[in-house]
C-alpha cells in the first residue's frame, strides 16, 4: 500500500535537454542484497522516488512439502528457513507442535533450549552487524571479526548436534540428544569471553564518525507504522515499542531469567544497529544464568515419533532473532498436518522497505535493507 | 503469559459473526470484515493493533464419519458431507495491552473465492495477502497491489490448493520434434 507518498520531483525541462526518471533493477545478484533479492528502484538523479521489492527466487513451497509428510519429518526443513538460526526455527516449530500433543518437556531440555536459542541470537546479531558494516563500505574487517566469534559458537553447535548450521536438534518433548561431556564448560568459556569481543567491537564501531553520519536519521520508521505494519523483533524495538515475546509470552522458561529489553527511540538505522548490540549483552546475561542453573536429567520427554493429534488449530510463536517466528498448524487426526504455515518475520519486516527508502539516496537503500535483517531462505520459503 | 481476548462482546455487537468452537476462531461475514476489523483495532476494550499472521486454508468437500448415540441409545457411525470452502485466517494481537491471540476468519467458497482485504486496517497484511492470492487464488477486494509474490507472473494455478497437481516439468516448452519438426523444416508451422 502506498501510504508514503513519493517525494515531489520535477524533471528539468529545457530545450535540447531530455530528462527522465531512471529505473534500476538492483539485484537479484547485487552483492548487498543478502541473497537473491531484487529491488526495482526509480530514481530522480540519486533520490529514490519509488521502490518495489521483488522476491520468490528461492521459493520451494516449504508449506506444501510439510503438509505431505509427518510432523517430525519437517523438523529438518525448518533449519533451511532462516539458515542462520536453525535452532530458533526448530524451537518455534516444536513449540507449536507441542501444543497439539501436550507433552512435558524435561527441565534440562528447557534450559538447553534457552541456551541454544540465545547462542543463536548471538550468531545472528553478530553476523548481521558484520554484514551491515559490509554494506556501509567497511569491507571485510568487521565482518571477519564477527565471523571469528560466530565460528566459536558454531563449534559448540557442532559438538552438540553434529552440524554447524543445519542443526535439526529439537524434538517434540525435548532435544534429540544430550550435549557431550564438557560442553557446558566450553559454552561457559565462550560466553564469558564474548563481552570482551563486544567491548572491542563497540569501541571500534559505535562512535565511528562514518557510521554515525551514514546511519543516523536514515530510514526512519515511526512507532505507529511499525506496529501497524506488523514489524517485530529488534526492528520494532528500535522504533520505541517495548514488545518482546520472551517477556510477553514467557514461553519455555524465560520467566526465570533476569534480563532487560533494550529499545530505541528514533527508529533509524543506527537505532536498529544499537538495539542489536545491546541485545547481545542481554543474551549473554541470560546465557550466564542458564548455564549456571542447568540441572542434570533426561533431555527427552515421553513423546511418540509418529502421532495422530486430535483435530485442533494451534499457533505457536517465539521471539526469533529476526522477529516473531510463528507456526500455525491445523491437525485433522492424521499423522500429517492439514495446514502448516510459517509466519516469517523477514518477509513481513520487508513491508515497510518502500516507506523507509522513499526520498532517500540510492546508497541508503542498501543500508536500510541491511538494517532490516532478512534471510531469503525465510522470505521465499 | 498473554491473555486470551474474550469474544462475547464481538458477537453481541455484530450479530452476523459466529464463534467456531472447535477451531477457537471468530468467523465473520465477508461483507462486514473491514468494519469489524477496524472496530477491533480502534476499540479501547480490544485495541488489537497488531495483525501477526495471515494465511489461507483450503477445505475440499469431504466425508466425515461421526459417532453419535441414536434414539435407541446405541452408538452409531454416521457419515455426512462437509461442503468445500476456503478460509482466510488472521491472528490478531494487541501490543498495547499485550493480549491475544484472537483468530479471525473470513470464509468463502472455493470456486471463486473473494474476501475483503484488511490491508487498509493493518499494513502487515499487505505481503501476506498477496501470498494468499498467489498460492490459494483468493481475490482480495480493496488490496492496493494484488500481484503474484512468490511464483512467477506467468505461472498458472495455485499450488497450495489441496487439489493442485503439479506439472511433469515446470519449465517445459514445446520443442519441435517428429511431425511438428517436419512441418517446421518445411517452414509452414511454428508451434
Amino acid at each position: 500500500m502506498n501510504t508514503a507518498t513519493a517525494p515531489n520531483y520535477e524533471l528539468i525541462q529545457q530545450d535540447g535537454l531530455e530528462t527522465s526518471l531512471l529505473e534500476i533493477s538492483m539485484g537479484p545478484h547485487h552483492p548487498s542484497t543478502h541473497g537473491v533479492f531484487r529491488m526495482d528502484v526509480k530514481l530522480d538523479g540519486e533520490t529514490v522516488v519509488d521502490l518495489k521489492p521483488v522476491f520468490g527466487y528461492l521459493h520451494r513451497n516449504h508449506e506444501k512439502l510439510a503438509e505431505n509428510m509427518s510432523y517430525l519429518s519437517s523438523m529438518p526443513f525448518t533449519d533451511r528457513l532462516d539458515y542462520f538460526n536453525s535452532m530458533a526455527n526448530n524451537w518455534a516449530y516444536a513449540l507449536a507442535a507441542e501444543k497439539l500433543i501436550e507433552v512435558e518437556v524435561p527441565e534440562r531440555a528447557e534450559y538447553l533450549r534457552v541456551v541454544m536459542a540465545e547462542l543463536t541470537r548471538l550468531v545472528n546479531h553478530v553476523s548481521l552487524i558484520g554484514f551491515f558494516l559490509n554494506d556501509l563500505g567497511a569491507l571485510g574487517t568487521p565482518l571477519l571479526y564477527a565471523f571469528r566469534e560466530r565460528e566459536k559458537i558454531l563449534d559448540l553447535f557442532e559438538q552438540a548436534s553434529g552440524a554447524r548450521m543445519m542443526c535439526n536438534y529439537f524434538r517434540f518433548g525435548g532435544l534429540r540428544n544430550d550435549v557431550p561431556v564438557g560442553w557446558i564448560g566450553r559454552a561457559r568459556e565462550v560466553v564469558d569471553r564474548f563481552p570482551v569481543f563486544l567491548d572491542e567491537y563497540e569501541q571500534l564501531l559505535c562512535e565511528n564518525e562514518i557510521i554515525l553520519s551514514r546511519t543516523q536519521g536514515v530510514g526512519n520508521l515511526s512507532r505507529e507504522l511499525a506496529i501497524n505494519a506488523g514489524i517485530t523483533g529488534p526492528m520494532l524495538r528500535a522504533s520505541g515499542v517495548n514488545y518482546d515475546l520472551r517477556k510477553v509470552d514467557q514461553y519455555g522458561i524465560y520467566d526465570r531469567f533476569k534480563f532487560r529489553v533494550p529499545y530505541g527511540e528514533a527508529g533509524d538505522c543506527y537505532d536498529r544497529f544499537m538495539v542489536r548490540m545491546l541485545e547481545m549483552r542481554e543474551s549473554v546475561e541470560i546465557l550466564k544464568q542458564a548455564l549456571e542453573g542447568i540441572p542434570e536429567g533426561p533431555v527427552m520427554g515421553n513423546a511418540p515419533r509418529v502421532f495422530k493429534p486430535n483435530p485442533a488449530e494451534v499457533y505457536g510463536r517465539i521471539e526469533g532473532p529476526k522477529g516473531e517466528l510463528g507456526f500455525y498448524l491445523i491437525a485433522d487426526g492424521t499423522p500429517k498436518p492439514y495446514r502448516y504455515r510459517v509466519r516469517p518475520p523477514s518477509l513481513i519486516n520487508l513491508t515497510v522497505l518502500r516507506d523507509m527508502c522513499l526520498g532517500g539516496k540510492i546508497a541508503d537503500t542498501v543500508i536500510i535493507l541491511g538494517s532490516i535483517d532478512i534471510v531469503l531462505g525465510e522470505v521465499d520459503r | 503469559m498473554s491473555h486470551i481476548v474474550s469474544h462475547e462482546p464481538i458477537l453481541m455487537k455484530f450479530p452476523g459473526t459466529n464463534w467456531d468452537e472447535e477451531a477457537g476462531a471468530l468467523v465473520v461475514p465477508t461483507a462486514q470484515a473491514v468494519a469489524i476489523a477496524t472496530w477491533l483495532r480502534d476499540n479501547d476494550a480490544f485495541s488489537l493493533d497488531y495483525c501477526s499472521n495471515v494465511t489461507g486454508v483450503d477445505y475440499l468437500e469431504r466425508e466425515i464419519k461421526e459417532k453419535i448415540t441414536n434414539k435407541e441409545g446405541k452408538m452409531e457411525t454416521v457419515a455426512r458431507t462437509e461442503p468445500s470452502r476456503m478460509d482466510v485466517v488472521y491472528h490478531l494481537y494487541s501490543m498495547q495491552k499485550q493480549t491475544g491471540p484472537l483468530v479471525f476468519k473470513q470464509r468463502t467458497n472455493r470456486e471463486q473465492p473473494e474476501v475483503e482485504s484488511l490491508t487498509p486496517v493493518w499494513r502487515s497484511c499487505e505481503l501476506q495477502e498477496r501470498e494468499v492470492f498467489d498460492l490459494f487464488g483468493v481475490n482480495f477486494k480493496g488490496h492496493p497491489d494484488q500481484r503474484r509474490i512468490l511464483m512467477w507472473d506467468e505461472f498458472e494455478g495455485h499450488p497450495m490448493r489441496k487439489d493442485y497437481t503439479e506439472p511433469f516439468d515446470y519449465e517445459w516448452e514445446p520443442t519441435p520434434h517428429d511431425e511438428i519438426l517436419e512441418k517446421h523444416q518445411r517452414g509452414k508451422v511454428i508451434v
